[in-house]
Protein backbone atom coordinates (compact mmCIF):
# COMPACT_ATOMS: atom_id res chain seq x y z
CA UNK A 1 0.00 0.00 0.00
CA UNK A 2 1.16 3.31 -0.93
CA UNK A 3 -0.56 6.92 0.07
CA UNK A 4 -1.08 8.18 -2.89
CA UNK A 5 -0.94 12.20 -3.50
CA UNK A 6 -1.10 13.83 -7.23
CA UNK A 7 2.55 14.85 -8.54
CA UNK A 8 4.03 12.07 -6.41
CA UNK A 9 6.13 9.64 -9.00
CA UNK A 10 6.08 5.75 -8.54
CA UNK A 11 8.78 3.52 -10.47
CA UNK A 12 7.87 -0.37 -11.55
CA UNK A 13 9.85 -3.33 -10.04
CA UNK A 14 9.75 -5.57 -12.95
CA UNK A 15 10.05 -3.42 -15.89
CA UNK A 16 11.32 -0.21 -17.28
CA UNK A 17 7.70 1.35 -16.25
CA UNK A 18 7.53 4.95 -14.22
CA UNK A 19 4.12 6.63 -13.42
CA UNK A 20 3.12 9.64 -11.83
CA UNK A 21 0.02 10.59 -9.82
CA UNK A 22 -2.35 12.96 -11.55
CA UNK A 23 -5.24 12.28 -9.93
CA UNK A 24 -6.17 10.48 -6.42
CA UNK A 25 -5.10 10.09 -2.86
CA UNK A 26 -5.27 7.40 0.15
CA UNK A 27 -3.94 4.26 0.66
CA UNK A 28 -3.91 2.00 -2.71
CA UNK A 29 -2.14 -0.98 -4.15
CA UNK A 30 -0.70 0.39 -7.27
CA UNK A 31 0.80 -2.39 -9.01
CA UNK A 32 2.83 -2.68 -12.83
CA UNK A 33 3.27 -6.75 -13.80
CA UNK A 34 1.39 -7.46 -10.57
CA UNK A 35 3.96 -5.74 -8.11
CA UNK A 36 3.77 -2.95 -6.31
CA UNK A 37 5.26 0.01 -7.38
CA UNK A 38 7.86 1.81 -5.82
CA UNK A 39 9.50 4.79 -4.69
CA UNK A 40 12.21 6.49 -6.02
CA UNK A 41 14.50 5.54 -2.90
CA UNK A 42 12.98 1.86 -2.56
CA UNK A 43 14.36 -0.88 -4.27
CA UNK A 44 12.86 -3.91 -5.72
CA UNK A 45 12.42 -7.38 -3.82
CA UNK A 46 12.99 -9.67 -7.09
CA UNK A 47 9.34 -10.62 -6.76
CA UNK A 48 8.51 -12.12 -10.44
CA UNK A 49 6.04 -10.39 -12.40
CA UNK A 50 2.60 -12.41 -13.26
CA UNK A 51 2.79 -13.18 -16.51
CA UNK A 52 -0.99 -12.39 -17.41
CA UNK A 53 -0.07 -8.61 -16.19
CA UNK A 54 3.01 -7.76 -18.76
CA UNK A 55 0.96 -6.22 -21.49
CA UNK A 56 2.89 -2.70 -21.38
CA UNK A 57 1.93 0.71 -20.47
CA UNK A 58 3.08 3.77 -23.12
CA UNK A 59 4.84 6.60 -22.17
CA UNK A 60 2.17 9.62 -22.31
CA UNK A 61 -0.78 7.77 -21.89
CA UNK A 62 -3.03 8.45 -18.93
CA UNK A 63 -4.69 5.05 -17.33
CA UNK A 64 -7.71 5.21 -14.88
CA UNK A 65 -9.18 3.10 -12.95
CA UNK A 66 -13.00 2.53 -12.97
CA UNK A 67 -15.21 5.50 -11.97
CA UNK A 68 -11.77 7.43 -12.89
CA UNK A 69 -11.07 8.38 -8.80
CA UNK A 70 -7.45 7.77 -9.55
CA UNK A 71 -5.36 8.73 -12.81
CA UNK A 72 -1.70 8.30 -13.37
CA UNK A 73 0.52 9.25 -16.49
CA UNK A 74 3.10 7.08 -17.61
CA UNK A 75 6.24 9.21 -17.95
CA UNK A 76 8.38 6.29 -19.10
CA UNK A 77 7.15 3.13 -20.74
CA UNK A 78 7.95 -0.70 -19.92
CA UNK A 79 6.54 -4.03 -20.27
CA UNK A 80 4.32 -4.01 -17.12
CA UNK A 81 0.51 -3.48 -17.13
CA UNK A 82 -1.06 -1.31 -14.26
CA UNK A 83 -3.45 -1.87 -12.15
CA UNK A 84 -4.70 -0.65 -8.48
CA UNK A 85 -6.22 -2.51 -5.55
CA UNK A 86 -6.06 -5.86 -7.70
CA UNK A 87 -7.85 -3.74 -10.88
CA UNK A 88 -6.53 -3.31 -14.24
CA UNK A 89 -6.48 0.54 -15.38
CA UNK A 90 -7.47 1.10 -18.82
CA UNK A 91 -5.88 4.14 -21.28
CA UNK A 92 -8.28 7.44 -20.84
CA UNK A 93 -9.53 8.19 -24.31
CA UNK A 94 -9.07 11.99 -24.71
CA UNK A 95 -11.31 13.84 -27.92
CA UNK A 96 -8.28 15.10 -30.22
CA UNK A 97 -8.39 18.89 -30.00
CA UNK A 98 -6.76 21.35 -32.67
CA UNK A 99 -3.61 23.15 -31.10
CA UNK A 100 -5.00 26.21 -29.66
CA UNK A 101 -1.58 27.75 -28.19
CA UNK B 1 2.73 17.80 -10.05
CA UNK B 2 6.06 19.53 -11.55
CA UNK B 3 5.50 20.64 -15.26
CA UNK B 4 9.41 20.07 -15.59
CA UNK B 5 7.92 16.53 -15.93
CA UNK B 6 7.04 17.93 -19.82
CA UNK B 7 10.12 18.67 -20.24
CA UNK B 8 12.14 15.20 -19.31
CA UNK B 9 9.51 13.28 -21.27
CA UNK B 10 10.27 15.25 -24.29
CA UNK B 11 13.52 14.93 -24.25
CA UNK B 12 13.45 11.53 -23.16
CA UNK B 13 11.12 10.59 -26.49
CA UNK B 14 12.13 13.25 -28.77
CA UNK B 15 15.45 11.70 -29.82
CA UNK B 16 16.13 13.01 -33.18
CA UNK B 17 14.11 16.27 -33.20
CA UNK B 18 14.58 19.63 -32.29
CA UNK B 19 12.46 21.69 -29.94
CA UNK B 20 13.32 25.03 -30.31
CA UNK B 21 14.78 27.05 -32.76
CA UNK B 22 15.47 30.52 -31.90
CA UNK B 23 17.93 33.55 -33.30
CA UNK B 24 18.53 30.85 -36.16
CA UNK B 25 20.53 28.21 -33.93
CA UNK B 26 18.40 25.00 -32.85
CA UNK B 27 17.79 23.11 -29.42
CA UNK B 28 16.94 19.58 -28.91
CA UNK B 29 14.65 18.82 -26.13
CA UNK B 30 17.41 17.16 -23.86
CA UNK B 31 19.46 20.16 -24.15
CA UNK B 32 17.10 22.77 -22.69
CA UNK B 33 16.31 19.80 -19.82
CA UNK B 34 19.86 20.05 -18.98
CA UNK B 35 20.57 23.70 -19.81
CA UNK B 36 17.49 24.29 -17.37
CA UNK B 37 18.49 21.52 -14.75
CA UNK B 38 21.97 23.88 -14.80
CA UNK B 39 19.90 27.06 -13.92
CA UNK B 40 17.95 25.40 -11.51
CA UNK B 41 21.34 24.36 -9.44
CA UNK B 42 21.91 28.41 -9.60
CA UNK B 43 18.38 29.73 -8.58
CA UNK B 44 18.66 27.35 -5.75
CA UNK B 45 22.22 28.60 -4.46
CA UNK B 46 20.89 32.02 -4.96
CA UNK B 47 18.04 31.54 -2.72
CA UNK B 48 15.85 33.89 -4.44
CA UNK B 49 12.11 32.96 -3.93
CA UNK B 50 11.11 33.99 -7.47
CA UNK B 51 12.25 34.00 -11.45
CA UNK B 52 11.67 36.82 -13.76
CA UNK B 53 12.68 37.34 -17.15
CA UNK B 54 12.66 41.01 -18.05
CA UNK B 55 13.14 40.61 -21.69
CA UNK B 56 11.97 39.78 -25.58
CA UNK B 57 11.80 35.68 -26.14
CA UNK B 58 15.35 33.75 -26.51
CA UNK B 59 16.28 30.28 -25.67
CA UNK B 60 16.69 31.95 -22.47
CA UNK B 61 12.47 31.54 -21.79
CA UNK B 62 12.00 27.75 -21.68
CA UNK B 63 15.45 27.67 -19.74
CA UNK B 64 14.35 29.81 -17.25
CA UNK B 65 10.68 28.87 -16.93
CA UNK B 66 11.50 24.94 -16.70
CA UNK B 67 14.71 26.16 -14.48
CA UNK B 68 12.37 28.10 -12.15
CA UNK B 69 9.82 24.54 -12.18
CA UNK B 70 13.14 22.46 -10.94
CA UNK B 71 14.48 25.18 -8.33
CA UNK B 72 10.93 24.71 -6.92
CA UNK B 73 10.14 28.81 -7.14
CA UNK B 74 7.37 31.12 -9.03
CA UNK B 75 8.44 31.87 -12.61
CA UNK B 76 6.95 35.36 -13.11
CA UNK B 77 8.06 37.17 -16.32
CA UNK B 78 7.57 41.01 -16.35
CA UNK B 79 6.72 43.46 -19.35
CA UNK B 80 9.35 44.80 -20.55
CA UNK B 81 7.77 47.28 -22.56
CA UNK B 82 6.18 49.40 -19.14
CA UNK B 83 8.02 52.00 -17.86
CA UNK B 84 11.07 51.76 -15.64
CA UNK B 85 9.12 52.95 -12.42
CA UNK B 86 6.51 50.69 -13.00
CA UNK B 87 8.82 47.68 -13.02
CA UNK B 88 10.70 48.48 -10.18
CA UNK B 89 6.80 48.81 -8.69
CA UNK B 90 6.24 45.03 -9.85
CA UNK B 91 10.15 43.87 -8.85
CA UNK B 92 9.15 45.25 -5.36
CA UNK B 93 6.25 42.86 -4.89
CA UNK B 94 9.11 39.82 -6.13
CA UNK B 95 11.34 39.58 -2.68
CA UNK B 96 13.97 38.26 -3.01
CA UNK B 97 14.32 38.06 -7.24
CA UNK B 98 16.46 35.80 -9.71
CA UNK B 99 16.13 38.71 -12.64
CA UNK B 100 17.09 37.79 -16.03
CA UNK B 101 16.82 40.88 -18.18
CA UNK B 102 18.29 42.64 -21.59
CA UNK B 103 21.38 44.81 -20.96
CA UNK B 104 19.12 47.78 -20.73
CA UNK B 105 17.14 46.77 -18.16
CA UNK B 106 19.67 44.40 -16.11
CA UNK B 107 21.36 47.44 -15.44
CA UNK B 108 18.32 49.83 -14.58
CA UNK B 109 17.29 47.67 -12.19
CA UNK B 110 20.36 45.52 -10.55
CA UNK B 111 19.92 47.73 -7.66
CA UNK B 112 16.46 47.56 -7.34
CA UNK B 113 15.19 46.59 -3.47
CA UNK B 114 13.84 42.68 -3.49
CA UNK B 115 16.42 41.58 -6.32
CA UNK B 116 18.24 39.27 -4.91
CA UNK B 117 20.74 38.14 -8.16
CA UNK B 118 20.59 39.91 -11.77
CA UNK B 119 21.88 39.15 -15.01
CA UNK B 120 21.52 39.65 -18.67
CA UNK B 121 19.90 37.01 -20.58
CA UNK B 122 22.54 35.87 -22.38
CA UNK B 123 24.85 35.40 -19.28
CA UNK B 124 21.89 33.46 -17.69
CA UNK B 125 22.12 30.79 -21.46
CA UNK B 126 25.54 30.84 -21.54
CA UNK B 127 26.06 29.52 -18.31
CA UNK B 128 22.96 27.05 -17.85
CA UNK B 129 24.62 25.51 -21.74
CA UNK B 130 28.12 25.71 -20.05
CA UNK B 131 27.15 23.91 -16.85
CA UNK B 132 24.04 21.66 -17.39
CA UNK B 133 22.83 19.25 -15.22
CA UNK B 134 21.64 16.09 -17.81
CA UNK B 135 19.74 14.94 -14.98
CA UNK B 136 18.11 17.43 -12.71
CA UNK B 137 16.21 16.21 -10.08
CA UNK B 138 12.80 18.51 -8.60
CA UNK B 139 10.23 18.70 -5.81
CA UNK B 140 7.14 16.52 -6.66
CA UNK B 141 4.80 19.74 -6.34
CA UNK B 142 6.37 22.86 -5.75
CA UNK B 143 3.01 24.36 -5.57
CA UNK B 144 3.31 27.72 -7.77
CA UNK B 145 4.54 27.48 -11.15
CA UNK B 146 3.90 31.00 -12.36
CA UNK B 147 2.92 34.20 -11.21
CA UNK B 148 1.91 36.08 -13.98
CA UNK B 149 0.71 40.56 -13.23
CA UNK B 150 -2.45 40.86 -15.27
CA UNK B 151 -2.81 43.36 -17.92
CA UNK B 152 -4.41 45.98 -15.77
CA UNK B 153 -6.28 47.76 -18.31
CA UNK B 154 -9.26 48.52 -15.55
CA UNK B 155 -7.17 49.16 -12.50
CA UNK B 156 -3.58 48.40 -10.51
CA UNK B 157 -2.16 44.80 -12.32
CA UNK B 158 -2.92 42.02 -10.02
CA UNK B 159 -0.83 39.19 -9.29
CA UNK B 160 -2.70 35.84 -10.91
CA UNK B 161 -1.06 32.74 -9.79
CA UNK B 162 -1.04 29.55 -11.26
CA UNK B 163 -0.01 26.52 -9.95
CA UNK B 164 1.66 23.39 -11.51
CA UNK B 165 -1.41 21.53 -11.38
CA UNK B 166 -3.48 23.90 -13.21
CA UNK B 167 -0.92 24.31 -16.20
CA UNK B 168 -0.15 20.46 -16.25
CA UNK B 169 -4.26 19.78 -16.28
CA UNK B 170 -4.38 21.78 -19.06
CA UNK B 171 -1.39 20.29 -20.82
CA UNK B 172 -2.66 16.52 -20.26
CA UNK B 173 -6.56 17.46 -21.05
CA UNK B 174 -5.49 19.20 -24.38
CA UNK B 175 -2.51 18.18 -25.63
CA UNK B 176 -1.57 14.00 -26.71
CA UNK B 177 2.07 13.90 -25.79
CA UNK B 178 4.41 13.40 -29.31
CA UNK B 179 1.18 13.95 -31.21
CA UNK B 180 3.07 16.39 -33.55
CA UNK B 181 4.15 14.93 -37.09
CA UNK B 182 8.15 15.49 -37.66
CA UNK B 183 7.77 18.17 -39.68
CA UNK B 184 5.50 20.35 -37.69
CA UNK B 185 6.99 23.42 -36.35
CA UNK B 186 4.93 26.12 -34.68
CA UNK B 187 5.53 30.51 -34.67
CA UNK B 188 5.53 31.63 -31.34
CA UNK B 189 5.55 35.45 -31.62
CA UNK B 190 3.28 36.62 -28.48
CA UNK B 191 5.63 38.02 -25.82
CA UNK B 192 7.38 35.88 -22.79
CA UNK B 193 4.74 37.62 -19.91
CA UNK B 194 1.45 36.53 -21.89
CA UNK B 195 -0.12 33.51 -20.24
CA UNK B 196 -0.39 32.28 -24.10
CA UNK B 197 3.87 32.34 -24.59
CA UNK B 198 3.65 30.24 -21.52
CA UNK B 199 1.68 27.80 -22.78
CA UNK B 200 2.65 27.54 -26.40
CA UNK B 201 6.35 26.33 -24.62
CA UNK B 202 4.59 23.76 -22.25
CA UNK B 203 2.08 22.00 -25.14
CA UNK B 204 4.60 22.54 -28.56
CA UNK B 205 7.15 20.67 -26.07
CA UNK B 206 5.15 18.22 -24.98
CA UNK B 207 3.62 17.49 -28.39
CA UNK B 208 6.80 17.20 -29.82
CA UNK B 209 6.30 20.49 -32.02
CA UNK B 210 9.41 22.83 -33.06
CA UNK B 211 8.99 25.84 -31.65
CA UNK B 212 10.09 29.08 -33.94
CA UNK B 213 10.50 32.02 -31.82
CA UNK B 214 9.69 35.61 -33.06
CA UNK B 215 11.33 37.86 -30.68
CA UNK B 216 9.54 41.22 -31.83
CA UNK B 217 6.61 41.08 -33.62
CA UNK B 218 6.22 43.00 -37.12
CA UNK B 219 4.14 41.30 -40.33
CA UNK B 220 6.89 41.07 -42.93
CA UNK B 221 9.44 39.37 -39.97
CA UNK B 222 6.42 36.53 -39.57
CA UNK B 223 6.05 35.92 -43.05
CA UNK B 224 9.49 35.90 -42.97
CA UNK B 225 10.29 32.88 -40.65
CA UNK B 226 6.79 31.45 -41.82
CA UNK B 227 8.98 31.18 -45.27
CA UNK B 228 12.51 30.18 -44.22
CA UNK B 229 11.72 28.03 -41.08
CA UNK B 230 8.86 25.90 -42.91
CA UNK B 231 6.64 26.76 -40.26
CA UNK B 232 3.22 24.76 -40.11
CA UNK B 233 0.95 26.63 -37.43
CA UNK B 234 1.02 29.70 -35.07
CA UNK B 235 -1.14 31.66 -32.67
CA UNK B 236 -1.92 34.98 -33.24
CA UNK B 237 -3.40 37.83 -31.63
CA UNK B 238 -6.15 39.70 -33.52
CA UNK B 239 -3.87 42.79 -34.10
CA UNK B 240 -1.08 40.55 -35.32
CA UNK B 241 -3.57 38.88 -37.65
CA UNK B 242 -5.01 42.02 -38.68
CA UNK B 243 -1.96 43.17 -39.80
CA UNK B 244 -0.68 40.02 -41.84
CA UNK B 245 -3.62 40.30 -43.56
CA UNK B 246 -2.94 44.20 -44.45
CA UNK B 247 0.47 43.01 -45.70
CA UNK B 248 -0.34 40.19 -47.69
CA UNK B 249 -3.19 42.22 -49.51
CA UNK B 250 -0.89 45.16 -50.11
CA UNK B 251 0.86 42.42 -52.42
CA UNK B 252 4.01 43.19 -51.69
CA UNK B 253 5.96 40.11 -53.16
CA UNK B 254 5.68 36.88 -53.74
CA UNK B 255 5.67 34.34 -50.66
CA UNK B 256 5.22 30.98 -50.54
CA UNK B 257 3.62 30.14 -47.48
CA UNK B 258 2.55 26.50 -48.65
CA UNK B 259 3.88 24.89 -45.28
CA UNK B 260 1.31 26.68 -42.97
CA UNK B 261 -1.58 24.22 -41.91
CA UNK B 262 -2.47 26.21 -39.12
CA UNK B 263 -3.47 29.77 -37.39
CA UNK B 264 -4.79 29.52 -33.55
CA UNK B 265 -5.35 32.99 -32.20
CA UNK B 266 -6.99 34.78 -29.34
CA UNK B 267 -6.29 37.02 -26.67
CA UNK B 268 -8.88 39.45 -27.37
CA UNK B 269 -11.71 40.38 -29.70
CA UNK B 270 -11.19 39.53 -33.41
CA UNK B 271 -13.25 41.43 -35.82
CA UNK B 272 -15.59 39.09 -37.94
CA UNK B 273 -14.51 41.30 -40.64
CA UNK B 274 -10.53 40.47 -40.44
CA UNK B 275 -11.02 36.49 -39.98
CA UNK B 276 -13.51 36.45 -43.10
CA UNK B 277 -10.15 38.04 -45.18
CA UNK B 278 -7.89 35.82 -43.55
CA UNK B 279 -10.42 32.62 -44.54
CA UNK B 280 -9.70 33.86 -47.95
CA UNK B 281 -6.12 34.46 -48.08
CA UNK B 282 -4.81 31.23 -46.37
CA UNK B 283 -8.12 28.49 -47.94
CA UNK B 284 -6.12 25.30 -47.21
CA UNK B 285 -5.39 26.92 -43.13
CA UNK B 286 -7.26 25.45 -40.20
CA UNK B 287 -8.13 28.19 -38.31
CA UNK B 288 -8.80 27.69 -34.43
CA UNK B 289 -10.17 30.39 -32.13
CA UNK B 290 -9.64 29.88 -28.36
CA UNK B 291 -10.57 31.82 -25.48
CA UNK B 292 -8.95 31.97 -22.10
CA UNK B 293 -7.70 33.76 -19.57
CA UNK B 294 -4.63 34.08 -17.28
CA UNK B 295 -6.47 32.67 -14.49
CA UNK B 296 -7.49 29.68 -16.38
CA UNK B 297 -4.60 28.47 -17.66
CA UNK B 298 -4.56 29.77 -21.00
CA UNK B 299 -7.43 28.08 -23.54
CA UNK B 300 -11.06 27.52 -22.24
CA UNK B 301 -13.07 27.19 -24.86
CA UNK B 302 -12.38 26.42 -28.57
CA UNK B 303 -13.67 27.37 -32.38
CA UNK B 304 -11.84 24.95 -34.70
CA UNK B 305 -11.36 24.41 -38.34
CA UNK B 306 -14.42 22.21 -38.97
CA UNK B 307 -16.70 25.19 -37.04
CA UNK B 308 -14.78 27.87 -39.09
CA UNK B 309 -15.82 26.07 -42.66
CA UNK B 310 -19.65 25.13 -41.93
CA UNK B 311 -19.90 29.07 -40.24
CA UNK B 312 -18.64 30.35 -43.93
CA UNK B 313 -20.65 28.26 -46.07
CA UNK B 314 -23.59 28.31 -44.27
CA UNK B 315 -26.98 30.52 -45.15
CA UNK B 316 -28.14 29.41 -41.91
CA UNK B 317 -28.16 32.78 -39.89
CA UNK B 318 -27.03 31.09 -36.19
CA UNK B 319 -24.77 28.80 -38.00
CA UNK B 320 -23.00 31.83 -39.43
CA UNK B 321 -22.78 33.95 -36.46
CA UNK B 322 -20.56 31.24 -35.24
CA UNK B 323 -17.76 32.64 -36.98
CA UNK B 324 -17.85 35.29 -34.17
CA UNK B 325 -18.04 33.15 -31.31
CA UNK B 326 -14.88 31.46 -29.30
CA UNK B 327 -16.64 27.74 -29.34
CA UNK B 328 -17.11 25.32 -27.12
CA UNK B 329 -15.60 24.29 -23.76
CA UNK B 330 -13.01 21.88 -23.68
CA UNK B 331 -14.14 18.21 -22.12
CA UNK B 332 -12.98 19.04 -18.94
CA UNK B 333 -14.00 23.08 -18.88
CA UNK B 334 -17.59 23.52 -17.73
CA UNK B 335 -19.37 26.84 -18.27
CA UNK B 336 -22.36 28.90 -16.58
CA UNK B 337 -23.88 32.02 -17.63
CA UNK B 338 -25.24 34.29 -14.44
CA UNK B 339 -27.20 37.31 -13.96
CA UNK B 340 -26.33 40.22 -11.32
CA UNK B 341 -27.86 38.29 -8.76
CA UNK B 342 -25.73 35.13 -9.46
CA UNK B 343 -28.62 32.83 -11.10
CA UNK B 344 -28.06 30.75 -13.89
CA UNK B 345 -29.14 31.95 -17.12
CA UNK B 346 -30.49 30.10 -19.85
CA UNK B 347 -28.81 29.75 -23.64
CA UNK B 348 -28.97 32.71 -25.66
CA UNK B 349 -29.42 35.33 -22.23
CA UNK B 350 -26.38 37.24 -22.23
CA UNK B 351 -24.67 37.38 -18.64
CA UNK B 352 -21.21 36.84 -16.74
CA UNK B 353 -19.41 34.16 -17.79
CA UNK B 354 -18.24 31.83 -14.95
CA UNK B 355 -15.74 28.68 -15.24
CA UNK B 356 -14.84 25.49 -13.50
CA UNK B 357 -12.59 22.76 -13.99
CA UNK B 358 -8.71 21.56 -12.76
CA UNK B 359 -6.91 23.85 -15.21
CA UNK B 360 -8.73 27.06 -13.50
CA UNK B 361 -7.10 28.39 -11.10
CA UNK B 362 -8.56 32.19 -10.32
CA UNK B 363 -6.00 32.93 -7.59
CA UNK B 364 -4.34 35.72 -6.33
CA UNK B 365 -1.43 36.54 -4.59
CA UNK B 366 -3.68 38.30 -2.21
CA UNK B 367 -6.94 36.45 -2.15
CA UNK B 368 -8.86 33.90 -4.34
CA UNK B 369 -11.80 35.01 -6.55
CA UNK B 370 -13.09 31.21 -7.07
CA UNK B 371 -16.50 30.45 -5.24
CA UNK B 372 -16.80 27.57 -2.82
CA UNK B 373 -17.93 25.18 -5.75
CA UNK B 374 -15.28 26.02 -7.41
CA UNK B 375 -16.46 28.53 -10.20
CA UNK B 376 -14.65 31.61 -11.26
CA UNK B 377 -16.18 34.95 -12.29
CA UNK B 378 -14.43 35.63 -15.37
CA UNK B 379 -15.25 39.70 -14.93
CA UNK B 380 -16.24 38.77 -19.00
CA UNK B 381 -19.89 38.81 -20.50
CA UNK B 382 -21.36 36.28 -22.96
CA UNK B 383 -24.00 34.14 -24.08
CA UNK B 384 -23.77 30.44 -24.80
CA UNK B 385 -26.13 29.73 -27.61
CA UNK B 386 -28.30 26.47 -27.82
CA UNK B 387 -25.56 24.09 -28.80
CA UNK B 388 -23.31 25.67 -26.21
CA UNK B 389 -20.93 28.20 -28.53
CA UNK B 390 -19.89 31.12 -26.72
CA UNK B 391 -20.22 34.18 -27.94
CA UNK B 392 -18.52 36.84 -26.13
CA UNK B 393 -19.69 40.36 -25.00
CA UNK B 394 -16.72 42.33 -23.79
CA UNK B 395 -15.10 42.98 -19.87
CA UNK B 396 -18.02 43.78 -17.27
CA UNK B 397 -16.53 47.00 -16.38
CA UNK B 398 -16.98 48.35 -19.81
CA UNK B 399 -20.74 47.48 -19.73
CA UNK B 400 -22.66 50.60 -20.90
CA UNK B 401 -25.45 51.12 -18.35
CA UNK B 402 -27.88 53.62 -20.02
CA UNK B 403 -30.90 54.26 -18.11
CA UNK B 404 -30.76 51.17 -15.47
CA UNK B 405 -30.37 49.15 -19.37
CA UNK B 406 -27.36 46.91 -19.79
CA UNK B 407 -25.66 47.38 -23.36
CA UNK B 408 -22.11 45.46 -24.42
CA UNK B 409 -20.26 47.79 -26.26
CA UNK B 410 -19.80 44.21 -28.42
CA UNK B 411 -22.94 44.45 -30.02
CA UNK B 412 -22.71 48.08 -31.27
CA UNK B 413 -19.36 47.56 -32.87
CA UNK B 414 -19.95 44.56 -34.66
CA UNK B 415 -23.19 46.47 -36.68
CA UNK B 416 -20.54 48.98 -37.31
CA UNK B 417 -17.93 46.75 -38.62
CA UNK B 418 -19.99 45.84 -41.05
CA UNK B 419 -20.24 49.37 -42.64
CA UNK B 420 -17.72 49.19 -45.51
CA UNK B 421 -16.53 52.11 -44.29
CA UNK B 422 -15.29 51.09 -41.47
CA UNK B 423 -11.93 49.38 -40.35
CA UNK B 424 -12.14 49.87 -36.49
CA UNK B 425 -15.00 50.74 -34.13
CA UNK B 426 -14.93 50.99 -30.48
CA UNK B 427 -18.07 51.71 -28.07
CA UNK B 428 -17.96 52.97 -24.53
CA UNK B 429 -19.89 54.91 -21.78
CA UNK B 430 -20.18 58.52 -22.21
CA UNK B 431 -21.64 60.66 -19.41
CA UNK B 432 -25.42 61.45 -20.05
CA UNK B 433 -27.42 63.84 -17.91
CA UNK B 434 -31.00 62.01 -18.99
CA UNK B 435 -29.44 58.98 -18.46
CA UNK B 436 -26.42 58.40 -16.54
CA UNK B 437 -24.59 56.57 -18.90
CA UNK B 438 -25.24 56.88 -22.85
CA UNK B 439 -22.74 54.87 -25.85
CA UNK B 440 -20.05 56.98 -27.19
CA UNK B 441 -18.27 55.65 -30.52
CA UNK B 442 -15.28 56.04 -31.91
CA UNK B 443 -14.53 55.03 -35.28
CA UNK B 444 -11.50 54.59 -37.53
CA UNK B 445 -12.23 54.97 -41.75
CA UNK B 446 -10.98 52.99 -44.53
CA UNK B 447 -8.52 55.61 -45.88
CA UNK B 448 -9.53 57.62 -48.70
CA UNK B 449 -13.46 56.19 -47.71
CA UNK B 450 -16.34 58.53 -45.71
CA UNK B 451 -19.43 57.59 -44.08
CA UNK B 452 -20.94 60.40 -42.00
CA UNK B 453 -21.95 60.59 -38.28
CA UNK B 454 -25.59 60.11 -39.18
CA UNK B 455 -25.34 57.09 -41.26
CA UNK B 456 -23.72 55.52 -38.48
CA UNK B 457 -26.69 56.17 -36.08
CA UNK B 458 -28.86 55.17 -38.87
CA UNK B 459 -26.92 51.65 -39.05
CA UNK B 460 -27.12 50.89 -35.54
CA UNK B 461 -31.73 52.22 -35.16
CA UNK B 462 -31.80 50.05 -37.75
CA UNK B 463 -30.32 46.57 -36.83
CA UNK B 464 -30.44 47.37 -33.06
CA UNK B 465 -32.99 49.00 -30.10
CA UNK B 466 -32.84 52.75 -30.47
CA UNK B 467 -31.22 52.61 -26.72
CA UNK B 468 -27.65 51.64 -28.66
CA UNK B 469 -27.65 53.91 -30.99
CA UNK B 470 -24.74 56.27 -30.26
CA UNK B 471 -25.18 59.45 -29.18
CA UNK B 472 -21.76 60.87 -29.70
CA UNK B 473 -19.74 59.72 -32.40
CA UNK B 474 -15.88 60.37 -33.13
CA UNK B 475 -13.74 60.13 -36.31
CA UNK B 476 -9.85 58.83 -35.44
CA UNK B 477 -6.74 57.82 -37.29
CA UNK B 478 -6.61 54.49 -35.14
CA UNK B 479 -7.67 53.07 -31.80
CA UNK B 480 -5.58 52.42 -28.81
CA UNK B 481 -4.08 49.02 -28.07
CA UNK B 482 -1.62 47.57 -25.50
CA UNK B 483 0.82 45.29 -27.54
CA UNK B 484 -0.48 42.21 -26.97
CA UNK B 485 -3.58 43.59 -29.16
CA UNK B 486 -6.10 44.82 -25.97
CA UNK B 487 -8.07 47.65 -26.41
CA UNK B 488 -7.36 50.15 -24.09
CA UNK B 489 -11.31 51.48 -23.50
CA UNK B 490 -10.09 53.38 -20.57
CA UNK B 491 -7.91 56.10 -23.11
CA UNK B 492 -11.20 56.13 -25.61
CA UNK B 493 -13.46 57.08 -22.79
CA UNK B 494 -11.36 60.03 -22.06
CA UNK B 495 -12.11 61.27 -25.44
CA UNK B 496 -15.40 62.01 -24.46
CA UNK B 497 -14.50 63.38 -20.75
Amino acid sequence: MTALKPGLRLKSGVCSAEVMIVKGAGETSLTCGGVPMLGADESADGAAAVAAEMNGCLVGKRYVNEDQSLEVLCIKPGEGSLAADGAPLTVKQAKKLPSSD
Amino acid sequence: MNTAMLLQMAAEAGVGRFALTSAGRHYAAAELLAAAGGAAERIRASGCQFVSLLDVSSAATPVALFGAAMAGVPYAPLNYRLPADQIRALIARLDSLYLIADEDNCAAHRGDPGIGAALTSAQFLEAALAHPDPEPVWPDDPGIAVQLFTSGTTGPPKAAILRHEHLMSYILGSVEFMSAAEDEATLVSVPPYHIAGISALLSSIYAARRIVQLADFSAPAWLDLVEGEAVTSAFVVPTMLARIVEELEAGSGSRDLRTLRAIAYGGGHMPVSIIERALELFPTVDFTNAYGLTETSSTITLLGPEDHRQAMASDDEETRRRLGSVGQALPSVEIEIRDAGGEALAPGQRGEIYVRGPQVSGEYRERSAVDADGWFPTRDIGYLDADGYLHLGGRADDVIVRGGENISPAEIEEVLLTHPAVVDAAAVAVASEQWGEAVGVAVVLKSGASASADALQDLVRSRLRSSRVPEAVRFVDELPYNETGKLLRRDIKRWFA
